[in-house]
């Protein structure tokens, strides 16, 4: 299943946050989102997962999502969104109840994604014993368990600690070599970028518009770090982001 | 400015001191026992002034013969037939009002229609004092048990009531979407969500409306009854029996201490996910 964005423009009241994108995010491929603070990066990922009506322009979904797909588009979230009373296991199993799976195929699921996430002796911890880096495999965990087509990734890394931020970077390249996910995955850091796209989309500030589309033909699982190839393609798209992320640092917030 | 170095000056060459320790305080913790040496030293000092003489029996009655009174009223039975009445007109008002309290509360919280209308209402009712209002409930639900119920519930109603929708306010939104983007229907999100999320804000809120429940027990007993801890209370108190004025006192402290440690213990229970 691939997303096609058709010239999606919008604006909260008179601010514009996004102008003109147009957009394809192919099945299989993670596509990363970079761009200054406040280039509506988040917006346009809550746009894609319909958290939020576009103020004009389309969100298409080409072609039908897997079988025994239980939520299409599913969002991995900055700050985890873990529910905070429920333990490991019950927060992934809080995902599979509305799709009436209980029982001996909810125990299955919820399994295999916790040893697919390497969190099987964590199943009966609550999220206040986890580290920060535990917490956001329980939510990549939850995400797998219903099989998502296209996972939508909110800056996922970015409340982690940077020894955390590569040990999950190696988890998430292991996940997608296993088997291959459609992933947006939103980040200020081009650094994940250059690990984890496989094309990466530049934005500029706001109104946030395409700068350029970056290839990254090298293998996810091919890419080590300082990689002269990948350090080019890293201080290249830095350039491209300098003047706009100086330029909106010194904006007023108007929020 | 210049001449900064960092080989250390000669010995004897500048004083030297640890540095004064300046955190800590401002994190108060709760010791078991304090809590009943005050209780025991205040009964103690009244004791020991009525035995002296320097507090006249006029101003407070002698702690001893306080708990004489409360033992008289055990042994005869009456004890049992004032409290009886009492904790059930507590339970069925308290239980109808927090019930009815937390419903409106979570539609507050969740509708804003809802919001706009009752919001005012609420902030309305909450400040009428509910005893001003006994003749009023004696007249809608007659004299019995009806009246007293309803005074009970309305004045538990309205803290409960602005309690549960601050609290529902407070969930945190972002689990909130996380619910609605893997596709959770919304009462599941209300049940799974919300109402557990709210759950802090709502059991502290029942720790204030069960105390004015049981403040409110009084003022339902003023009117047709004829047992009760708080018609035993007003009786005593219109014949200045302040023995027996006391005892009642005492079991209505007694009665909010319990409700307050049971309400402790399911917060250890059910908020155990606490950090």
């Amino acid at each position: 299943m691939d997303i096609r964005l058709e010239a999606i423009s919008h604006s909260y009241k008179e601010f514009e946050v996004l102008r003109d994108i147009t957009l394809d995010i192919p099945a299989g491929k993670i596509v990363c989102i970079v761009g200054p603070s406040g280039c509506g990066k988040s917006t346009l990922l809550r746009l894609i997962g319909g958290l939020e009506r576009p103020g004009s322009g389309r969100i298409l979904q080409v072609g039908a999502p897997p079988e025994n797909c239980l939520n299409p588009l599913t969002y991995i979230f900055q700050d985890f969104a873990l529910l905070p009373w429920r333990s490991v296991r019950g927060n992934i199993s809080l995902v599979l109840e509305d799709h009436r799976i209980r029982g001996a195929e909810a125990q299955r699921i919820i399994d295999d994604v916790l040893a697919r996430t390497k969190l099987t002796d964590f199943a009966a911890a609550l999220p206040k014993q986890l580290s920060g880096g535990m917490k956001q495999r329980v939510a990549i965990a939850r995400a797998l368990a219903v099989n998502p087509a296209v996972m939508l990734m909110d800056e996922p890394l970015s409340a982690l600690d940077s020894q955390t931020r590569e040990l999950l970077m190696d988890d998430l390249v292991s996940l997608w070599t296993r088997q291959p996910f459609t992933a947006v995955y939103v980040t200020h850091n081009l650094h994940e970028a250059v690990r984890l796209g496989h094309s990466i989309v530049v934005l500029s500030r706001r109104p946030g518009r395409i700068c350029e589309i970056v290839q990254i033909d090298t293998p996810l699982e091919a890419r080590q770090m300082g990689d002269p190839d990948l350090d080019m393609k890293q201080k290249y798209l830095w350039q491209l982001m300098r003047d706009e992320a100086r330029a909106a640092d010194a904006e007023l917030l108007n929020v | 400015m210049s001449d900064v170095s960092l080989t250390p000056p000669a010995a004897g060459a500048a004083p030297t001191r640890t540095i004064a320790f300046r955190g800590g305080g401002f994190a108060p913790r709760s010791h078991r026992w304090i809590g009943m040496a005050v209780f025991v030293v205040l009964i103690l000092i009244a004791e020991w002034g009525t035995r002296t003489g320097w507090i006249t029996a006029l101003t407070l009655p002698r702690p001893s013969d306080v708990l004489k009174t409360f033992g008289e009223l055990y042994s005869s039975g009456l004890l049992l037939k004032h409290l009886g009445p009492s904790l059930s007109r507590l339970a069925v008002g308290a239980a109808l009002g927090a019930s009815v309290g937390v419903c409106v509360g979570i539609l507050i919280g969740l509708f804003s229609y809802i919001r706009s209308g009752l919001v005012p209402l609420v902030a309305a009712l909450f400040p009428i004092p509910k005893i001003a209002l006994l003749p009023l409930f004696v007249i809608w639900f007659g004299i019995g048990e009806g009246s007293k119920y309803a005074l009970i519930a309305f004045g538990t109603f309205t803290p409960t009531v602005v309690a549960t929708y601050g609290a529902v306010d407070n969930v945190d939104r972002t689990l909130i979407r996380m619910g609605q983007s893997f596709g959770l229907s919304w009462f599941s999100i209300v049940r799974k969500i919300v109402l557990p999320g709210a759950m802090p804000g709502i059991l502290s809120g029942l720790r204030i409306s069960l105390a004015i429940a049981i403040i409110l027990l009084v003022a339902a007993e003023m009117l047709g009854a004829e047992y009760g801890i708080g018609a035993y209370i007003l009786q005593a108190g219109s014949l200045y029996d302040l023995e027996r004025l006391f005892a009642g006192v005492v079991i209505l402290s007694l009665l909010g201490v319990l409700v307050s440690t049971v309400i402790g213990a399911i917060e250890r229970r059910v908020l155990g996910w606490r950090t």
